[in-house]
């Protein structure tokens, strides 16, 4: 989109809200998302020179409903002159206007569709931006892109889904799968999984946005606060995160100076207000160890035993062995190394050739001294990830204690 | 404009048989840094097409599949995995000698006390369509 950020911004708001217009006017989805886009690229083009018009929402939703009647004429006047049936039924007659962003948020985080189809769809249908902008977003070519989008709107189509609010248990589940869409699509972008570049920043910022109008929407569900503070308290690290030349900064050697205080605070105050709601979930606890590391203005001040704790709350909650990694760590710093080496041992099976252990074994064997072994499990680490910056950390850790050891460099 | 892949692997040369793990930090930092600026300058010069480092040959597996059992994938470590492929660079050129030019430069990469490592770049032309009239 070219217009300035201001008129992006307003257009991207809208835009999950006329979409649920027209697929209730119309009731045909992927035709629908198609109109939509097409309206935006149109308001975009002509509202900077012309003006913003008195009811944008209103002119976006003609606009779009117009197209959407033309691709129908044409349709039938095709249909005609095939000789087929022409009985294609019209329109359905309008309905009142509400905001659907959340029903199509819903929608778009359907299970039924790999994370990495959902992500796409979510950012385009909900999210309002272009197959390029997502395309450049996760590296690949637009075509491509493009048909990974088609073929999810296919997916959504062909699962019978209703174009409406799920109740009851199932609601539970499908907020789950919106959230963890979510929560990806913010790492996609803090932890970029693919390419050089650390942060993929337009990626967690429309995770952010998209997880702050879901607070809006729900405001008094805790695990969607939860999730909002985690990201909040996650990115306001990013500006110490990297160095000058791109290269990862860890946690414990980051200026804090840079941290993002207004974000902290925020996030802060969104998971202590979570936690009073007496529901507590894994969003939540992730948010408040977040929210620890936060709280140390220099390493040494960190909580230790406030966080090794957590982690045992969270392993409880997920039985996730990546969890248990964190909690080792934890472990070590309370306990020191020789305790956080003991409780690796158990994850050798379930994170069997995952770097992350020969990374976090490293450290630890480098805190007990063990500078052969933690050479050794840098090198194993720097070898299996898949990340360039944390490949260069790892390649650069194991150099630095080889130097350290004399050996020749 | 004609396409080049230019392919390196992980053999060790006779300038330096070090793996990076053995540098000193700051040999693998200005190592890295001219790696950016080489891609930055070819963007620049609108000749990138797309530059990638592979994941480590740990990860590497070999499938092959002969279209009625089950598909046989091997697992690393292979005894060959210095013949590996490391990473490409793709360039949309004028000629071939720029190709050449840019696959030199890539070569001297910087090694251990900033001596250029002198590694073989294989400088292969993409098949493209039929130029002009046949």
């Amino acid at each position: 989109m070219t217009a300035g950020p201001g008129l992006e911004d307003l257009l991207r708001e809208l835009a999950p809200q006329v979409l649920g217009v027209i697929i209730r006017r119309f009731g045909d989805f992927d035709s629908a998302e198609d109109a939509v886009q097409e309206a935006l690229l149109a308001a975009a083009l002509h509202w900077p020179a012309e003006g913003l018009p008195d009811n944008p929402r209103g002119w976006l939703i003609q606009a779009t409903a117009r197209r959407m009647t033309d691709q129908f004429r044409s349709e039938q006047a095709r249909r005609r002159r095939e000789g087929t049936a022409a009985l294609a039924e019209p329109p359905a007659p309008d309905v009142p206007d509400r905001d659907d962003t959340l029903v199509l948020l819903f929608m778009c985080c359907h299970p039924a569709l790999t994370a990495a189809s959902a992500i796409a769809l979510t950012l385009r249908a909900v999210g309002g931006l272009t197959t390029a902008e997502i395309a450049n977003a996760f590296l690949v070519p637009e075509a491509t892109m493009a048909q990974r989008i088609s073929r999810a709107k296919q997916r959504i189509k062909a699962s019978g889904v209703p174009f409406q609010m799920p109740e009851g248990d199932e609601r539970a589940q499908r907020l789950r799968s919106v959230l963890h869409v979510l929560y990806l699509m913010f790492n996609e972008g803090y932890t970029s999984s693919v390419g050089a570049d650390l942060h993929r920043t337009e990626l967690s910022g429309e995770a952010i946005r998209l997880a702050r109008m879901l607070h809006a929407l729900l405001p008094g569900d805790g695990e969607v606060a939860g999730l909002l503070a985690l990201m909040l308290l996650t990115d306001a690290r990013r500006p110490a995160r990297t160095g000058a030349g791109g290269e990862l900064i860890p946690l414990a050697e980051q200026d804090r100076t840079l941290w993002d205080r207004g974000l902290i605070a925020e996030g802060v105050a969104l998971v202590t207000g979570a936690l009073a709601t007496g529901v507590v979930g894994e969003y939540q606890v992730q948010a408040l160890i977040a929210a620890v590391h936060d709280d140390a203005a220099r390493v040494e001040d960190t909580d230790w035993p406030q966080i090794l704790a957590l982690y045992g709350l969270l392993e409880q909650m997920t039985g996730n062995p990546m969890v248990a990694l964190n909690r080792a760590v934890a472990a070590a710093m309370v306990y020191g190394p020789a305790a956080g080496l003991k409780q690796l041992e158990a994850l050798d099976e379930p994170l069997a050739g995952h770097y992350r252990l020969d990374a976090v074994r490293a450290h630890l064997y480098e805190m007990a001294g063990d500078m052969p072994a933690a050479v050794a499990h840098y090198r194993a680490a720097a070898g299996r990830t898949t990340s360039i910056p944390e490949q260069q950390y790892l390649t650069t850790q194991a150099a630095r204690l080889q130097a350290d050891r004399g050996r020749p460099s | 404009m004609t396409k080049f892949l230019l392919l390196q692997n992980y053999a060790g040369t006779a300038a330096c048989d070090l793996p990076m793990t053995d540098w000193a930090p700051g040999d693998i930092k200005a190592h890295i840094d001219f790696q950016i600026a080489l891609n930055a300058e070819l963007a620049a010069n609108g000749e990138l097409v797309d530059a990638q480092g592979l994941a480590g040959p740990e990860l590497a597996k070999f499938v092959t599949f002969d279209g009625v059992g089950a598909p046989v994938v091997t697992d690393g470590p292979f005894p060959e995995s210095k013949e590996l492929l490391a990473g490409y660079r793709m360039v949309d050129v004028e000629s071939e000698a720029r190709a050449i030019e840019i696959a030199a430069k890539a070569s001297a990469a910087p090694g251990p006390g900033g001596v250029p490592i002198q590694q073989p770049i294989e400088v292969r032309q993409v098949m493209g369509a039929p130029s002009g009239d046949l």
